[in-house]
């Protein structure tokens, strides 16, 4: 093919070989059929693709897939130690008081171990752990893989819908309303991240959201070393705040730095511990219009 | 760290666009980094040397151009060029300012043989 114009003759650019009896002037008749100048038999592909690209595509069918279940999901993103696992355990019992009829699930990122996971089971809530072994975040491929294990995608299924979706990208909004009244709640997902303030920004999985967990143990400048991960978060959680008395913690600096990064970012200020903070977080999980 | 996983996504890139149109090996391979995509051009230069022996992308020279991203200044009304998330305006020297461009890693184009 011409890597000039991309039409089936070979492209007239670079030396060309001399036809021996008629003199005739073939450009780019070596073994690639293609010349460019400075290229002899090399060819050229142009490709402009994007190296998330195929990710992406897996989580948008994710994201597909999610709504056609009735879930929301948000992947909730921290460094290590903010205190994720237990916000998620304290979020998933004060959930089932709240609005019992909404099914809850877990999938959980670490590198290595199912600490997580059976912190979450323990509450009784159904979780799948995925271990990355070396890798630094989850991608949508992993959490494709642990959805389809999931009891809120397998009681869908059980409810005896016949939708026959292929799982691709096809089935999306008409296909969620075929079925959503078949469903007894809405369910929520949330997907614990790998603990990382870095790679995990750049990893879309089909979440609804992504939540920044922030403890206030950790620096008020987080936002402006992390940046991507802040930008790339709709809300940010400020963790531990019952410890606030006992740090020299600027709130409002990191409020302000975080808006830096991304000004329209929503913050709520949380303790896992005595419970302050949680039902506008839940309200905010539930859909509930809140102006934090 | 994540380096190793995109380098790992540009070979896969690369072994695609080798199996619709099938060739030996790479020569030069040119890819494109915005400012703001996250990326360290050292370590993902390094991950895919690592990478490269016994792949498509052995022994293949490498380009990385690094393209500022792009932001909308409210202020000025219009879109400036950033550097990192925590630039100010290049113009007003104020902020916020709105991300618009240059969060993407491509593959442009490359040469085989």
């Amino acid at each position: 093919m011409c890597v000039v114009c991309g039409c089936s003759s070979p492209t007239t650019l670079g030396a060309p070989q001399v036809h021996p009896v008629s003199g005739d002037l073939h450009f780019g008749a070596g073994a690639a059929r293609v010349s460019v100048p400075g290229m002899s038999q090399e060819r050229a592909i142009q490709i402009e693709v994007d190296v998330l690209g195929a990710n992406k595509a897996v989580a948008q069918q994710n994201r597909a897939h999610f709504a056609s279940h009735g879930v929301s999901a948000f992947n909730l993103v921290s460094s290590p130690g903010s205190g994720k696992t237990t916000l998620l355990c304290a979020s998933i019992v004060a959930l089932r008081k709240r609005a019992p009829d909404v099914s809850v699930a877990v999938i959980e990122g670490d590198q290595q171990t199912s600490f997580d996971a059976d912190r979450i089971r323990a509450t009784g809530a159904p979780a799948i752990q995925i271990n990355t072994g070396k890798g630094c975040h989850l991608d949508a491929p992993m959490v494709a893989r642990a959805f389809a294990q999931l009891d809120v995608h397998a009681h869908a299924h059980a409810e005896g819908h016949s939708h026959g979706h292929d799982h691709s990208h096809a089935h999306g909004h008409s296909h969620a309303h075929d079925h959503a009244h078949q469903l007894a709640a809405r369910a929520i997902l949330f997907i614990e991240n790998v603990g990382n303030l870095v790679c995990p920004a750049m990893w879309d999985l089909g979440e609804d959201a992504k939540v920044v967990i922030l403890s206030v143990t950790e620096g008020e400048d987080k936002p402006l070393k992390y940046p991507d991960m802040f930008a790339a978060a709709t809300l940010m959680l400020l963790n531990k705040v019952d410890l606030l008395p006992h740090l020299r913690f600027d709130l409002v600096k990191c409020i302000d730095n975080a808006r830096r990064v991304n000004p329209g970012i929503r913050v709520l200020l949380v303790s896992a511990e005595t419970g302050q903070g949680m039902d506008a977080w839940l309200d905010w999980v539930l859909g509930v219009d809140v102006t934090a | 760290m994540h380096e190793i996983s995109l380098a790992g996504g540009i070979l896969q890139v690369v072994e695609q666009a080798c199996a619709r149109d099938p060739f030996e090996r790479v020569t030069h391979l040119r890819l494109q980094a915005g400012a703001l995509a996250g990326v360290e051009i050292s370590a993902l230069r390094f991950a895919l040397e690592s990478l490269a022996p016994g792949t498509l992308l052995e022994a293949a020279r490498i380009d990385i151009d690094e393209q500022p991203g792009t932001a909308w200044c409210l202020h000025c009304s219009q879109t400036v060029p950033i550097f990192s998330r925590l630039d100010l305006c290049p113009l007003c020297e104020g902020a916020p300012l709105q991300p618009t461009g240059g969060a993407d890693l491509k593959v442009v184009d490359m040469r085989v043989v």
